[in-house]
């Protein structure tokens, strides 16, 4: 694996000389930055049926609840659940993370969420994303204002990137983010253009447009010696089609180029599921199609990331859960409490984190859904601190201190 | 938003003019500020806002005629472009082979492929009825492969009309698209049915929607049917919605986009698009009985999706001062509310045996047991009547056409035009085309152009031909916004930080240089239109003065090789900043 002081030398500053390199890569380029440590956030939109992703097996009403689309126990079959611990079991398509927990790296949080209780996929992402549940004002995400404060001149322009055509709330603040689609087009392609639209962007009294224009062209400069390198996944990693797959793969390079990158968002959607959402199997379905994909990505992130993984931590999430019973189209309504994975750095996984409120009428939330025991900031609080070691909490998810960490990282 | 100093509020003469054409059309055309200000700014609008007093073009119409999809009926959709499962149909021999011959040797290719897929030892290649060998010469072929544009035609052109359709059957997939920029409309389609016929429909809507938003003469109308279409989104790649997404936009939205509000939103209501995009087609009341001869189906329930994003998205707004109560029994009043199978229509019907016929209350109004089809009708009374409608499509309105954060007495002013007036959108869309909010320096310019304007705006600026316009498509698609694909059923925001990223900027340049070299297939601009030096180049294609700072930029550009020096310019002005807002 190329270091990151061999890839300065060898690609970035040979394109740019000496002379013209940005001051934080000329700094860089001395070799004292040690590797930085990275946060991932995936975001499954459209509010995942976390009841069927990581199935309470061991809980009779789970069962009298959903009579046509629950995942069996687990038995000696593909189409019923892979036991963890005895009373929750991953659906059969989540098998390739199964290796990942069982070497005690991914850790699971369940009946977790957000305590605002809308079931608006729209505000409920809203809040999850900017990291303030019930509060539409805050204008940016707990991503952007996990990054930790940074020293002026070894700012990367790709501390966070946000995978996509857009700038997902997650990652929009004050702190610079940027967009990219594909990493090998991220560029003018007319090298003729790039010049002039630089200057342009630079220049303009247009404070919106300037402002993303500069940080666009330092990222440009910056992916021109990735995009120099093809780039093959390491340790035989294969990741699947989609959106998810493309995604993680741009940031596992991205991490190993050793660039700068600190956080990094992606997301996936589909998951919406209230007709059809399992099949006439528990392993075929709009469901079980959606996490084949899932568990396929994320393991053939791990695998690529080799012992990178110790750097970096993946932490996945979804609006809100579904309702508990199932209803008449075997799909499910919007809901409430959900679960959340998390894998990577010195995450403690093999593990189903969370007090579990159990299903029986009594207690689920409204009568319809799964009660919250853990609020979504406590995991992802945890992580900033403890892995991103950025102790400013009241300023990533205000108004919510102190989180209470459920002991994912040793302390 | 532009800082350019201490400015008078109020617009002047010629701001006025060019902020007009700005929101109400997809971005002016060469000559458009001249007969704009010919007529007067106020006549213009009031013009606009009765669009069948506007002639209409007849280029728009020649260029629609061959988008034949967008006119027929749900059920021809699905017979004229077989989906998979017709064609298995077809193959077991329970639907008839369509007549058309293109039709049907796209319909039998299909259904050996399916063959062969099933069953692994009969994998006898697909040869085709006449081999292309036999057809064309090797030195016809090879052009087809490598040729240039010109030289392709040339080679289509020499095929005698009788061999045309064989030679279509006959070419392999990859070159039948390749070829698709080359051929004349009704060959291009021969070439896209034989290949994937079920996309023909996807394909024709973005073309006719693009070729309606840089040729018609009733801008506004069309920037009323792109604003309805995406507040009533409906996601083209759901199922069934493949097929019923144009008659959707053709029956539903386009002719009420300036009507009564509550009559959209009947339409919508009932139109099978809808009502399968939200799934109430399968909602179910608790003790209806049981379909007949289908035992084996597990009893199917309430679906309490539609009913949200109606009170949510549709018309009171997330705080509308709705409950989960009140989605539960707005979800029981809109059961029975459903859809013939596709292949008897897929047409809207209200089925009785599926209705809930217990009492509800919504929003405080009871609605008595034992009622039918009408439940949901008085829930659409309510609903399109309810203050927090007035307000929640007035804001919505104000921040596609004024500003992101629209000033609150304008949306008073609108609010109370839709509540005086029986929710009648032109009435609404009149009061902020005339207030003075609309015609403020805090409105000049603060939109940012969404992905499709600010294409649409650069082939009008430009004046560019288009005799293809699909390839527009995928790159509105790479910018972020693919067309009929909002996955969720809140449309597309119109909020400016939702289009300025990297990603996109870098989408728009690229774009930009593309379209004024001629390198985006479909798509011709004559470059050498523009004269003058670079200021009035510019004043050409963004009709009003740059920025001093985008006029230097491209100063420093060292000229290449003379006479095509246009090109680059038009690109860079395209893709400055300047061209990015309205």
């Amino acid at each position: 694996m190329t270091t990151r002081r061999l890839f300065l030398k060898s690609s970035g500053l040979a394109i740019f000389g000496i002379g013209t390199a940005p001051m934080w890569l000329a700094r860089a380029a001395d070799g004292s930055s040690p590797r930085k440590k990275v946060l991932v956030a995936v975001f499954q939109r459209g509010a995942v049926d976390g009841l069927n992703v990581v199935v309470p097996f061991g809980e009779k009403n789970y069962y009298a609840l959903r009579p046509t689309i629950a995942v069996p126990a687990p038995k000696a079959s593909a189409e019923s659940a892979i036991d963890l611990d005895g009373f929750f079991g991953l659906h059969p398509a989540l098998a390739p993370l199964k290796p990942i927990y069982d070497a005690n790296k991914l850790a699971i949080v369940h009946a977790v969420g957000s305590p605002d209780p809308t079931r608006s996929h729209f505000d409920a992402q809203d809040y999850m994303e900017s990291g303030t549940p019930g509060r539409k004002s805050t204008a940016g995400g707990w991503l952007n204002r996990a990054l930790p404060p940074a020293t002026d001149v070894r700012t990367s322009p790709v501390r966070a990137v946000s995978l996509g055509p857009s700038l997902s709330k997650t990652l929009r603040g004050h702190n610079q983010a940027v967009a990219i689609n594909n990493l090998n087009q991220f560029k003018v392609a007319d090298s003729d253009g790039a010049a002039p639209f630089e200057s342009m962007y630079s220049s303009t009294l247009d404070k919106m447009l300037s402002g993303t224009g500069q940080e666009t062209f330092d990222a440009v400069k910056l992916m021109q010696s990735i995009q120099a390198n093809p780039y093959t996944p390491a340790g035989g990693a294969t990741y699947p089609g989609g959106r998810l797959g493309q995604s993680l793969m741009q940031i596992a390079r991205l991490i190993k180029a050793d660039v700068g990158l600190e956080v990094a968002f992606t997301d996936i959607g589909g998951w919406d599921t209230h007709v059809n959402e399992v099949g006439q199997t528990p392993g075929a379905g709009q469901l079980a199609y959606l996490l084949r994909n899932f568990g396929q990505a994320l393991a053939a992130f791990h695998q690529d990331l080799g012992d990178r993984t110790e750097d970096v931590a993946v932490v996945t999430m979804s609006e809100f859960g579904r309702t508990a019973r199932e209803n008449g189209n075997r799909g499910t309504d919007h809901g409430h409490a959900n679960v959340m994975f998390a894998f990577g750095g010195a995450i403690r996984g093999g593990k189903v984190y969370g007090e579990w409120p159990g299903l029986a009428p009594e207690q689920l939330y409204q009568n319809r859904d799964l009660s919250l025991t853990t609020d979504f900031r406590d995991v992802l609080a945890e992580l900033v601190a403890k892995h991103l070691g950025n102790g400013n909490l009241a300023g990533v998810f205000p108004e919510y201190t102190p989180p209470k960490f459920r002991g994912l990282i040793g302390a | 938003m532009l800082c350019l100093g201490a400015r008078s509020p109020k617009l002047s003469r010629d701001e006025q003019v060019l902020h007009a054409l700005n929101r109400l059309t997809f971005g002016p055309r060469p000559g458009d500020v001249e007969a704009v200000r010919k007529i007067g700014v106020k006549k213009w609008i009031d013009l606009q806002l009765h669009p069948e007093r506007i002639a209409k073009n007849p280029e728009l119409a020649q260029r629609l005629a061959p988008l034949e999809s967008l006119r027929l009926s749900q059920a021809d959709t699905v017979r004229t472009y077989p989906n998979p499962q017709m064609i298995r149909a077809i193959a077991a021999g329970r639907q008839p082979m369509p007549e058309d011959p293109v039709t049907r040797a796209a319909v039998e290719r299909a259904i050996q492929r399916f063959k062969v897929k099933k069953d692994a030892t009969d994998n006898r290649a697909l040869e085709p009825v006449v081999p292309l060998d036999q057809l064309l010469t090797r030195e016809q072929i090879r052009t087809l492969r490598t040729g240039s544009v010109e030289q392709k035609r040339a080679v289509i052109a020499a095929i005698p009309e009788r061999q045309m359709d064989n030679v279509a059957i006959a070419l392999p997939p990859g070159l039948r698209m390749q070829l698709l920029p080359a051929v004349e409309p009704a060959l291009r389609r021969k070439l896209m049915l034989l290949t994937a016929p079920q996309q023909l429909v996807a394909f024709d809507l973005s073309e006719g929607k693009l070729y309606r938003a840089i040729l018609s003469n009733r801008q506004l109308e069309e920037q009323l049917v792109d604003f309805w279409y995406n507040h009533f989104n409906v996601f083209l790649d759901k199922g069934a919605d493949r097929y019923l997404v144009p008659t959707y936009e053709r029956e539903a939205i386009r002719p009420h986009v300036l009507g009564k509000f509550r009559d959209l939103l009947e339409a919508t209501a009932q139109s099978p698009a809808m009502l399968f995009f939200l799934d109430n087609w399968e909602s179910v009341g608790p003790d209806t009985s049981p379909r007949r001869g289908n035992a084996q189906r597990p009893a199917r329930g309430l679906n309490e999706n539609y009913a949200r994003e109606l009170m949510e998205l549709h018309t009171l707004g997330v705080d509308g001062g709705y409950t989960q109560e009140d989605v539960t029994e707005v979800a029981r009043c809109f059961t029975g509310w459903t859809i013939r199978p596709p292949r008897q229509g897929g047409d809207f019907f209200y089925n009785d045996r599926m209705h809930d016929k217990g009492k509800k209350t919504v929003l405080g109004v009871k609605i008595p047991a034992g009622g039918g089809r009408d439940d949901a009708e008085k829930v659409l009374d309510i609903l399109s009547r309810h203050p927090a409608t007035a307000r929640f499509i007035s804001k919505k309105l104000a921040q596609r056409f004024v500003a992101d954060d629209p000033p609150p007495k304008l949306i008073d002013k609108m609010a109370k035009t839709f509540r005086d007036k029986d929710g009648d959108i032109r009435e609404v869309m009149k009061t902020m085309l005339t207030s003075d909010e609309f015609f403020s320096q805090a409105s000049y310019r603060a939109k940012v152009k969404t992905p499709f304007e600010m294409i649409v705006s650069a082939v009008r600026a430009t004046g560019a031909q288009v005799d293809f316009a699909f390839p527009l498509a995928r790159q509105i698609a790479d910018l972020g916004q693919p067309l009929y694909r909002k996955l969720e059923p809140t449309g597309y925001s119109d909020a400016n930080s939702e289009w300025i990223n990297s990603a996109a900027l870098l989408a728009r340049m690229n774009f930009a240089l593309s379209l004024a070299q001629n390198k985006i297939p479909g798509s011709r601009v004559d470059t050498s239109r523009f004269g003058g030096n670079l200021a009035d180049v510019a004043r050409q294609l963004l009709f009003t003065n740059a920025q001093p700072e985008t006029l230097a930029a491209i100063e420093r550009q060292p000229r290449q090789t003379p006479g095509s020096a246009n090109a680059p310019v038009v690109g860079l002005l395209l893709g400055s900043p300047d061209f990015q807002r309205r």
